[in-house]
């Protein structure tokens, strides 16, 4: 299928993936230039379908819809950006803590770990969530927090696999601290596999906090992120360019960030793709 | 929902302990179920100690709240007069009695309204579940079957807009057009308006229906029930595929499979007999987990569809910020899903003699 395994562009789905995700990105750096009008200007009728003026419709209360959609970008994209990056690196702490000093601190944090996957996890979203109040900032953490444990798992099995290979022991040996040992010698064998499970995972932090803006317990509404303009469409659902247009938005993103993981995933050594998928 | 992808195997859970007998590791899996279950009520209880403001005002209402003796005698039930560690001890306590609190917004134990609640969402997970191992079976099966080519290529593509579809987004385009344009299915909700549910023996209608012989009634729940229960079913229908390929493809590379085809069996007898049956070994550990994600994913959907289940209910609870609510709502769905994995990884130790002696 492919000739080069080694390079992702040879794949496919790797390329449209990482073509739609530029074109969202460009979308959010020049939401200005490209939105035809301003995002919470009042500028139009109420409710009318997408026509020759307005190509996606515009809202209840006369705003245009490609012009929110194209604004949403850079609401969603840098968010969902953001918290899988906390997710990875709280999750990658406390992985290589509990792998590399094993006993009863891995076996501590292992069993929080387990409790967490245990939760369900948009229920478990939901609550912290509501619980800090709905707001964006609030919905980021809620998701961070139920997000974080995959990596744990990952990183700690990555760090037990290679924690006692000769090149470590070697290198501790040589008086190397504990932190060099942890950042030297193991940080590559981890961070190739860690940067997939995180383009695997942003699809999936996406739709978490999208989900929870269209519960109304993240985004509110005069903001026009995505999944709140979703759930705008609810109310309306007769409307459909209300709903129609940013639960697109949201599908093509989550589907660049997939694409790119399952090309990376199947690129990745077969024994690191295998702990991946499992 | 991502956990889905992992299969759970017990070995995993044990890694370097010697497991000498199945009693041995039934009583050591067991005993780990109960921590993880005390470790999700400690979260639980962590989650309520978020919210600011004063419980007994939310939970009391104003004219409860200007009688000082009502508010003493509650905060006196609920332990708040307390230190928190005591606090937690009584919550402990109250959960192992039943009692999951007071809903703030129904006024009623949480426990109550759970009990109403939750067969709505247990017939919905039910058929979503049916749905997406039928589907997962067969579309894994083909797709690993003619591994990268044309049907493989596009059901990957499939699978993969399955996975990053929101749902929210999917439940209403599916409500627009097969309600709203096409009329294939009948509206929100669990029967059409004016009609009297069967008289309670599960809580699910179709099974009750069924129960009391009345089959149109049965019909009629069952047509409310499909349009949600497919979107439901979409996602795992995708994630299931997947994970049937890789299984599959997992089992091709086996000697006895070659072994198999080297004889001479038919190409069709050789992943019948050889190759799925082994495989639905593995899918049998993820179905477990994957009927707990559809019971907490059905927030989204029946959000959409008017569904009273317990999504629906953990909704409404956070909207109003009844904590208690949502956590019975979360400790009840944890609960199934730690009980599913529990007994997963002792059925397969019954089917499976290789982990055994692992």
């Amino acid at each position: 299928m492919r000739k080069n395994p080694d390079s992702p562009l040879r794949q496919p789905l790797a390329v449209i993936g990482v073509t739609i995700l530029v074109i969202w990105i460009l979308v959010a750096i020049f939401a200005p230039l490209i939105a035809p009008s301003n995002p919470i200007a009042q500028n139009y009728g109420q409710l009318l379908p997408p026509n020759a003026h307005n190509w996606f419709g515009t809202d209840s209360v006369g705003r245009d819809v490609l012009s929110r959609v194209v604004y949403g970008a850079r609401i969603t994209l840098p968010l969902s950006i953001m918290l899988v990056i906390l997710a990875m690196i709280v999750g990658t702490v406390i992985g290589a803590i509990a792998g590399y000093f094993g006993g009863w601190i891995d076996a501590a944090l292992m069993r929080f770990t387990d409790v967490v996957l245990a939760f369900p996890g948009i229920i478990l979203a939901m609550a912290v969530a509501a619980a800090l109040g709905a707001e964006l900032r609030n919905a980021v953490f809620a998701v961070v927090l139920v997000a974080w444990p995959t990596y744990a798992r990952l990183v700690r099995g990555l760090i037990l696999s290679s924690k006692n290979a000769d090149y470590v022991t070697s290198s501790r040996l040589l008086g190397a601290s504990t932190t060099r040992a942890l950042f030297v010698d193991l940080r590559p064998n981890i961070s190739g596999p860690v940067f997939v499970l995180a383009a695997l995972e942003a699809g999936n932090g996406m739709l978490l906090l999208s989900g929870l803006s269209f519960l109304g317990l993240g985004a509110r509404p005069p903001s026009a992120e995505w999944g709140a303009m979703v759930s705008a469409g609810a109310n309306n659902f007769d409307k459909w360019w209300l709903a129609v247009f940013p639960g697109l938005a949201i599908l093509t993103a989550v589907l660049a960030f997939n694409f790119l993981g399952d090309a990376l995933r199947d690129i990745l050594d077969p024994r690191t793709a295998k702990a991946l998928r499992e | 929902m991502k956990d889905l992808l992992r299969r759970r195997t017990p070995s995993e859970k044990f890694d370097g302990v010697r497991r000498n007998s199945l009693g041995v590791f039934i009583v050591r899996r067991i005993a780990v179920g109960i921590l993880l279950m005390l470790g999700i009520t400690l979260i639980s209880f962590s989650v309520t100690q978020l919210v600011p403001g004063d419980p007994a005002a939310l939970n009391l209402g104003q004219s409860a709240m200007s009688d000082p003796t009502i508010v003493a005698a509650w905060r006196a039930k609920y332990g708040l007069d307390k230190p928190v560690p005591e606090q937690y001890i009584i919550y402990i306590n109250h959960l192992l009695h039943g009692d999951l609190g007071q809903s703030q917004q129904s006024r009623r134990a949480v426990s109550t309204d759970l009990k109403e609640y939750f067969p709505a969402t247990l017939e919905l997970a039910t058929v979503a579940i049916f749905f997406s191992l039928i589907f997962g079976l067969l579309f894994g099966v083909i797709a690993a079957i003619t591994r990268n080519r044309w049907p493989d290529q596009v059901i990957r593509f499939f699978t993969l807009t399955g996975v990053s579809v929101p749902t929210f987004w999917l439940s209403l385009v599916f409500f627009y057009i097969f309600y709203f344009k096409l009329s294939w299915f009948p509206s929100n909700g669990r029967l059409d308006p004016g009609t009297d549910a069967p008289s309670t023996i599960t809580g699910m209608y179709t099974v009750d229906a069924l129960l009391h012989g009345q089959f149109s009634l049965f019909w009629q729940a069952f047509r409310h029930l499909l349009l949600p229960a497919i979107v439901l079913a979409i996602y795992t229908i995708a994630v299931l595929t997947r994970f049937t390929r890789a299984s599959i493809l997992e089992i091709l590379n086996n000697d006895y499979v070659r072994a198999a085809r080297a004889k001479g069996l038919p190409e069709s007898l050789v992943i019948r007999r050889h190759v799925l049956r082994p495989a639905l070994l593995s899918i049998v550990t993820i179905a477990g987990v994957a009927f707990g994600n559809l019971l907490a994913g059905s927030v989204l959907v029946e959000n959409v569809f008017s569904w009273p289940g317990i999504g629906q209910y953990a909704y409404r609870s956070s909207i109003g910020l009844d904590l208690p609510g949502i956590m019975g709502v979360s400790i009840v769905v944890a609960g199934i899903f730690i009980t599913m994995n529990l007994l997963v990884d002792i059925a397969y130790h019954f089917i499976d003699p290789s982990l055994r002696h692992a």
